[in-house]
């Protein structure tokens, strides 16, 4: 019978294959190590730990790169995993760059569409309807919060989301930009740290987190990341954290911005789909009914197809490499 | 030109379909890969400049909006609420 025992995996075993194939790849790459960009977050952390566990901790590197809207205890608990496993990190502020750039200028144009008051002492987020309450499309809403904590919603032009959107990325995108900045300088590879989740449904910036040289984890469920990271060590008080995008100045959790469902029943819902589970082991299993996993499903494949390219590099004409 | 040319000609100037006469008027705009969330704003932007209507959250649905011919029966049933809240 279906349940989220299915995703259980023997962790020792998933932690010596993924090592193995590190190592291996390291080699026919030809680089000397990794670095890892690290959020405080478990996917992060986890995949820290396993370059660490493949390579040894002298060739892992980490980056810490905070910026304006970064929460307050991502520096703390990238911190401590750091010292869990003895790694050697930088700290690179990437705020002024992002200012400089216009991120947060062109973040604030957008917002003012719909919110002409919007300045300084004000925060914002896009969140998603959800899921389980009807079969409404997947339009994006900006909830901005006022200096006095006053919240209000709207819904955003197509031109003022994609310019939100866009501007957003750049935080994603110059975080890639400083990984690989060490990794040229040390001769490492650059760590890519999406769970499966993320990876399927697209939940990633092209040429921004998307970018790495390996992606140690982008096969396990999120579910089966936490097996990871209790069996490599993660401190407790990182996989005790409630999955965030740490992206807007508003707190938001993934399944607002992206999943529309928490973790765990997005692992069910994907695994069972993958898997062929008959519906209503996977409604049982998740406490769903079978109306709402069918439109589960219905999302998942709607944003496989529509994040497709995300996955693309470059299109050529004609083959150029031989074999 | 009726709603449904109205709403198939802005389909195809705004949207990219490299092969327009294979979107026929009951094809589902989203499950082809023409709109996307994106594209459901833009679609919702031209229905309510262009008729004069308001479309509500929770109208925004694939039955309202996946096709050709849904959206032109949206905006039709849209255009003639007015009338009959009025004879009510």
């Amino acid at each position: 019978m279906f349940s989220k025992e299915s995703l259980t995996l023997n962790a020792k075993d998933e932690v010596a294959r993924i090592t193995s194939w590190l190592r291996e790849t390291m080699g026919r790459m030809r680089r000397r190590g990794l670095v890892v960009g690290l959020s405080g977050g478990i996917d992060s952390s986890v995949s820290c730990a396993l370059a660490v566990q493949a390579l040894g901790k002298e060739r892992v590197f980490g980056i810490f790169m905070p910026e304006k809207d970064t929460s307050d205890d991502a520096l703390t608990l990238g911190t401590r995993l750091a010292a869990t496993f003895g790694v050697e990190t930088c700290i690179e502020n990437i705020g002024p760059a992002l200012s400089a750039i216009g991120c947060y200028q062109r973040q604030a144009e957008a917002v003012r569409t719909v919110e002409p008051s919007f300045g300084e002492g004000w925060k914002f987020k896009l969140a998603l309807p959800s899921i389980l309450k009807s079969d409404r499309l997947n339009v994006t809403r900006l909830v901005v919060e006022s200096p006095r904590g006053v919240t209000t919603t709207h819904r955003l032009s197509a031109s003022a989301y994609s310019q939100l959107v866009a501007a957003t990325n750049y935080k994603q995108r110059l975080r890639k930009v400083t990984e690989y900045y060490h990794a040229d300088r040390l001769g490492y590879a650059v760590v890519g740290t999406p769970n499966r989740l993320e990876y399927d449904q697209g939940f990633f910036v092209k040429l921004g987190d998307g970018a790495a040289d390996v992606k140690p984890i982008a096969h396990l469920y999120k579910t089966q990341v936490f097996q990871l990271a209790e069996y490599l060590g993660v401190p407790a008080e990182i996989r005790a954290r409630l999955p965030t995008t740490d992206t807007f100045s508003l707190a938001q959790s993934q399944e607002e911005f992206y999943f529309s469902l928490p973790y765990g029943q997005m692992d069910l819902c994907l695994y069972g789909l993958n898997n062929k589970v008959p519906l209503a082991q996977v409604a049982a299993a998740t406490g769903l009914n079978e109306d709402t996993v069918r439109r589960v499903y219905e999302d998942i494949e709607g944003k496989r197809r529509t994040t497709a390219y995300l996955h693309l590099g470059p299109a050529l004409v004609e083959p150029v490499f031989a074999g | 030109m009726d709603i449904r040319d109205q709403v198939r000609q802005f389909i195809l100037t705004n949207f990219y379909v490299p092969e327009p006469a294979t979107i026929t008027d009951e094809a589902s705009l989203l499950k082809s890969g023409i709109v996307d969330s994106t594209g459901v704003l833009e679609v919702i932007s031209f229905l309510e400049e262009t008729f004069q209507v308001t479309v509500a959250d929770d109208e925004m649905t694939p039955d309202n909006l996946d096709s050709i011919l849904r959206i032109s029966a949206f905006l039709d049933r849209k255009r003639t609420e007015p009338a009959l809240q009025a004879s009510a």
